[in-house]
């Protein structure tokens, strides 16, 4: 390849997609949208994963922005730990797009297609900019790229709810994204600097002071409200639940994901553990609030009678997990949490496809009607199987084998009533997880099921691709538990 | 060169290869996997193999010793027994979960690492509860769900134990653990669930009887078994296991005298033979562990045989309590003849497989200083005797005629209960074969003359004891829905203490049971009330309240953050 190409990967890999929101706009036709937004989506993996590659041999690369040196311009910034998430979001783009084809096309109005492709292409934009940024504000502005299109995403859903859950998510997210940039703010008033690596060499003289102590709740409050922390997850159930099939997958393998990156990477990369452990008392509240989530979500869960919202709630409940990680801030727990980014982002991301091609098919996501389509849609079904198994975390996929390195997190703290916690929320799974195995597999098909086929294989590819990953990253973990271990070398300072 | 394969991948390829095929193909594959099974165990090399890494950890697929390798042979012998009696059927899902749920049972106890050993456990547990729900009677699938819940669960805290164990001793390995300290106990409770430890045993009688009469053999030849091998490899000599052992071979015994359903009824013996099993490896002695396999191998197959002549009943006559048989021998002189092998096999008449290994066990008890124990099972033999070596034949074959003409079983059946039955026979009769496969060196004679009056003196006082009850019309009568009518058997049946105890137990249950289920309820109300679909946690708040709550976040952070420093500035001064 060109060397002035390679060079210059780390801003293609956020200018692909914008100049692509852009020309998706100008397009008229949804299906011409579609092609280019595919082929965005296809080139994206491969520059994440030379990144990622590039950055396992030789170490982290920094990529100044327009020239202008560090810390005065914008640095891009990758090392191991977020070309390790650029790999993940930009993967699931390319998986996730044959299958909006078919299910945008029956779930959007025709003139409103590229307009969905053009906001798709914002999103990723912004999600890839927070992620390989290593300026405050930088990541602010494609915190809000992603945020806004989010809304439009969510609000195009087809049942007229999603306008009310695109509105909440607004505000909310409005709300979480202003604290951010308090907290930035007040960073910036005291150390001067904006980049990453410079706020982490500038805080250890300013640690003492207190207003260094509220830039780190507004930061923390404001990204947490972004990855849906118990209890400020209120917007996510009905935005996942109403918003289209494709927008549902994609939001709940990626969005959350990439806000918790920029959790740690301001806990661990810039306050830096000391202070997160001994001063923010982080480790308190977060293990409380992770396992309101884990036991809390989950429970609600059980009860719901809407399968995408069931499995929104299982979300906010799996994000409990990852945040348990980030609080126990050992290796095991952090590799744990890495991990689990990593896992439950394929896991969810199969369940709602699978979901999303029932909806396709029948036009419900109401758990009765889903009674008997073990029979109709046997592959479709065994999608959902595989990823119900992943969330209770069942030897064999992957939910095991994050679980298994928080459970040894928690003990390395010294917490094994955690275990059993863990233990207990993985039975929750089970039942909430059962409940839908039984409806579909043991019941005979209702009447609302007649004439229904197996999904169409645009719509079934892509869900038993996620399936498929979830077995494989259960059994061969060396990618995945191998580049997060390495990652969490770095973020808590043990590498050499 | 002839390459060896994982036990567990033949039956697993079979189970595959069972749902693609039909009619004859289909039994002809399941016939096969047994015997394909067995070819590749006696190629399979001892020591560690197939060893794969699963990220930090080393798992050992396959660990041959003598003491996994008798229990292999078993799961195979059983896995043949139980395809033979169900041949005739046609039925692919029954056959599909047998396969997987046979074919765990080895991969769990072939495993030489503790995860291994767990992913088992759980295939174990979910394909048995299909083979029940085979079934497809209401009251299968319901029961099917009570023992899936109850199993995983067990798998659950075996996984609990495995973390914690492994964390504190680095190694995953599967071997000698002892009672000793938090990560042992749970190891400890997760296999006594298995084994039906008392009070831990309901799932056992509640669903063995609920699955189809192949299905029933099936089922009782490995979950327990896996268990009782899972206890001699982590659990020999624990001291704990002599008494809850004894206990177990002797609770079971009142219920089943009083139970009127006869395959619940060797669901209950069942769980009295494990007991012996249990009672042997907490006594630990190579002695008694050796008594403890043996009988394990040959309980599996008298256990078998007596689940196949009910199975056979039932499949005849659509009946299985005893007060609707009656008078069978007419119809089906060969399934009276084994099943009468089959009891006096339980039984541990001298020269059947039960008495080679049961006296052994016995005979340990005494030589290590628990005659009280000793006692305790003396009298658990005389009750298997009385529940399952003359309950079972005669109220099914004798007895009052019921009037019940039928045919004799198919003749699959009679195949696989007359291997069964010779099994029997030759073990009982020729010892030395079994023996030379245990795990310790054996230098026991079971036919001296101590042990063969012994046993004939239990075995005649208790065939006195049942002849004089019948006769005096004081023996339990067979009764439909008996335990309605509880407390009238016992007074009439049993001596005072045991109507005493017996009654005091069920009136205990039922008492908690209710206060139990009242708890329960309220506890899922409140549940329900906040997190169901228009709980406080589900419903959709309004935006208000939920940026209120955001502040509210906000500030408790603030809070905690100052408090913190607050106390670190004090600390400083």
């Amino acid at each position: 390849m060109n060397p002035e190409i390679i060079s210059n990967l780390p801003a293609l890999q956020v200018v692909i997609p914008l100049l692509g929101a852009l020309v998706c706009a100008l397009l008229r036709r949804g299906s011409a949208a579609w092609f280019l937004t595919m082929l965005i989506c296809l080139i994206m993996p491969v520059i994440s994963i030379y990144l990622l590659v590039s950055v396992l041999d030789s170490g982290p690369i920094s990529y100044s922005m327009g020239g202008w040196a560090p810390p005065f311009g914008i640095e891009y910034k990758v090392d191991v730990f977020n070309a390790f998430i650029l790999v993940l979001v930009s993967s699931i783009g390319a998986v996730v797009l044959p299958y909006a084809r078919l299910s945008v096309a029956s779930e959007i109005k025709p003139e409103d297609r590229s307009w969905f492709y053009a906001m798709f292409l914002l999103c990723l934009t912004g999600l890839l900019g927070i992620t390989i940024t290593g300026d405050a504000f930088n990541a602010f502005v494609f915190l809000e790229t992603s945020s806004l299109s989010t809304y439009v995403l969510i609000a195009m859903g087809r049942d007229r709810r999603a306008l009310l859950a695109a509105y909440q998510y607004l505000i909310l997210g409005s709300i979480g994204a202003t604290f951010y940039i308090i907290g930035v703010g007040i960073i910036y008033t005291l150390t001067g600097t904006l980049n990453f690596a410079d706020l982490a060499a500038r805080i250890p003289e300013i640690e003492q002071t207190r207003s260094i102590l509220a830039a780190a709740a507004f930061i923390v409050v404001g990204i947490s409200l972004k990855f849906a922390l118990f209890p400020l997850h209120v917007w996510l159930p009905n935005a996942y639940a109403y918003a289209p099939s494709t927008v549902s997958a994609f939001l709940a393998s990626t969005a959350t994901k990439v806000a918790l990156y920029l959790l740690i990477r301001f806990l661990f990369s810039i306050f830096g553990i000391e202070i997160v452990t001994d001063k923010l008392a982080l480790t308190d509240i977060l293990i409380i609030l992770s396992l309101a989530a884990m036991l809390g979500a989950s429970t609600v869960a059980i009860f719901q009678h809407d399968v995408k919202r069931l499995f929104a709630y299982s979300s906010v409940a799996q994000i409990g997990y990852i945040t348990l990680g980030i609080a126990l801030a050992n290796q095991a727990g952090l590799t744990g949490s890495l991990v689990h980014i990593f896992n439950h982002a394929i896991i969810k991301g199969a369940l709602f496809l699978a979901v999303g091609a029932v909806v396709y098919r029948i036009g419900s996501a109401e758990i009765d009607d889903f009674s008997g389509l073990g029979k109709k849609m046997p592959v479709t079904m065994g999608c959902l199987l595989i990823g119900g198994l992943g969330l209770i975390g069942v030897p064999g996929t992957a939910g095991f084998i994050s679980k298994w390195y928080l459970a040894v997190g928690a003990i390395d703290a010294g917490y094994i009533w955690l275990v059993f916690l863990l233990v207990l929320s993985s039975l929750l799974a089970l039942i909430y997880v059962g409940r839908i195995v039984e409806v579909v597999w043991f019941r005979d098909p209702g009447p609302n099921l007649d004439g229904v086929k197996e999904a169409p294989l645009s719509l079934l590819l892509p869900a038993a691709a996620m399936a498929a990953a979830t077995i494989y990253f259960g059994i061969e973990t060396s990618q995945s538990v191998g580049i997060a271990a390495q990652a969490v070398e770095t973020l808590l300072g043990l590498a050499k | 060169m002839i390459t060896s394969f994982p036990p567990f991948l033949i039956f697993f390829i079979g189970a595959a290869l069972v749902t693609v095929t039909q009619g004859r193909t289909r039994s002809a594959v399941l016939l096969a996997v047994p015997v394909l099974g067995a070819l590749n165990l006696m190629q399979l090399a001892d020591g560690l193999q197939f060893q794969i890494q699963l990220f930090d950890y080393t798992l050992t697929l396959v660990r041959v010793d003598k003491l996994s390798f008798l229990f292999g042979l078993l799961f195979h012998i059983a896995t043949l027994l139980g395809i033979i009696f169900a041949l005739h059927t046609d039925d692919k899902l029954e056959s599909t979960s047998g396969l997987i749920y046979a074919g765990s049972a080895l991969g769990a106890v072939f495993a030489g690492d503790m995860i291994t050993l767990f992913i088992f456990w759980e295939v174990l547990a979910v394909s048995s509860a299909f083979v029940i729900l085979a079934r497809r009677t209401e009251k299968s699938l319901r029961a099917a769900m009570r023992y899936l819940i109850i199993q995983v669960t067990s798998g659950v805290i075996l996984l609990a134990g495995v973390l914690i164990w492994t964390y504190q001793t680095g190694s995953i390995e599967f071997g000698y653990i002892g009672l000793d300290g938090l990560a042992s106990w749970l190891i400890f409770l997760a296999i006594g669930i298995k084994c039906c430890f008392p009070f831990l045993h309901n799932w056992l009688t509640d669903a063995y009887p609920e699955a189809s009469p192949t299905g029933t053999v099936f089922l009782s030849a490995f979950t327990t078994k896996v268990a009782v091998y899972a206890l001699a490899r982590a659990f020999p000599g624990t001291e704990l296991l002599v008494y809850i052992g004894a206990t177990m071979a002797m609770f079971p015994i009142f219920f089943a005298v009083i139970e009127n359903d006869l395959r619940r009824v060797l669901a209950y013996s069942l769980i009295n033979q494990v007991g012996f099993m249990v009672v042997g490896i907490g006594i630990g002695t190579a002695l008694a562990i050796n008594g403890a396999i043996s009988h394990a191998f040959n309980d599996v197959i008298f256990k078998g045989l007596l689940f196949m002549s009910m199975g056979a009943v039932l499949y005849r006559t659509g009946k299985i309590n005893g007060s609707d048989l009656g008078g069978l021998y007419k119809s089906m002189p060969w399934t009276t003849t084994f099943c009468i092998v089959g009891a006096a096999s339980i039984s541990a008449f001298p020269l059947f497989s039960g008495f080679v290994s049961k006296s052994m066990v016995m005979s340990a008890a005494l030589e290590e200083g628990y005659p009280i124990v000793w006692l305790a099972l003396l009298f658990a033999s005389a009750g298997v005797f009385h529940h399952a070596g003359i309950k079972i034949p005669f109220f099914a074959f004798f007895a009052h005629d019921s009037g019940i003409r039928t045919k004799e079983a198919p003749l699959n059946m009679l195949i696989a209960m007359g291997i069964a039955a010779t099994l029997s026979i030759f073990t009982g009769v020729y010892p030395w074969f079994l023996y030379d496969l245990l795990p310790m060196p054996v230098d026991y004679q079971p036919y001296t003359a101590a042990h063969v009056l012994t046993q004939m003196q239990i075995l005649l006082f208790s065939a006195l004891a049942f002849v004089w009850l019948q006769k005096k019309g004081l023996y339990p009568p067979e009764l439909p829905g008996i335990n309605i009518d509880v407390e009238w058997i016992y007074r009439k049946a049993l001596p005072a203490v045991a109507v005493w105890l017996v009654s005091l137990g069920a009136h205990f249950r039922i008492g908690s049971l209710a206060r139990v289920q009242r708890w329960l309820e309220r506890t899922f109300n409140q549940i329900y009330r906040h997190h169901g679909p228009h709980g406080i946690f589900a419903r959709t708040w309004a935006t208000g309240s939920a940026a209120l709550w955001t502040t509210v976040m906000l500030a408790l952070y603030l809070l905690f953050y100052f408090s913190g420093q607050m106390e670190n500035l004090l600390v400083g001064f």
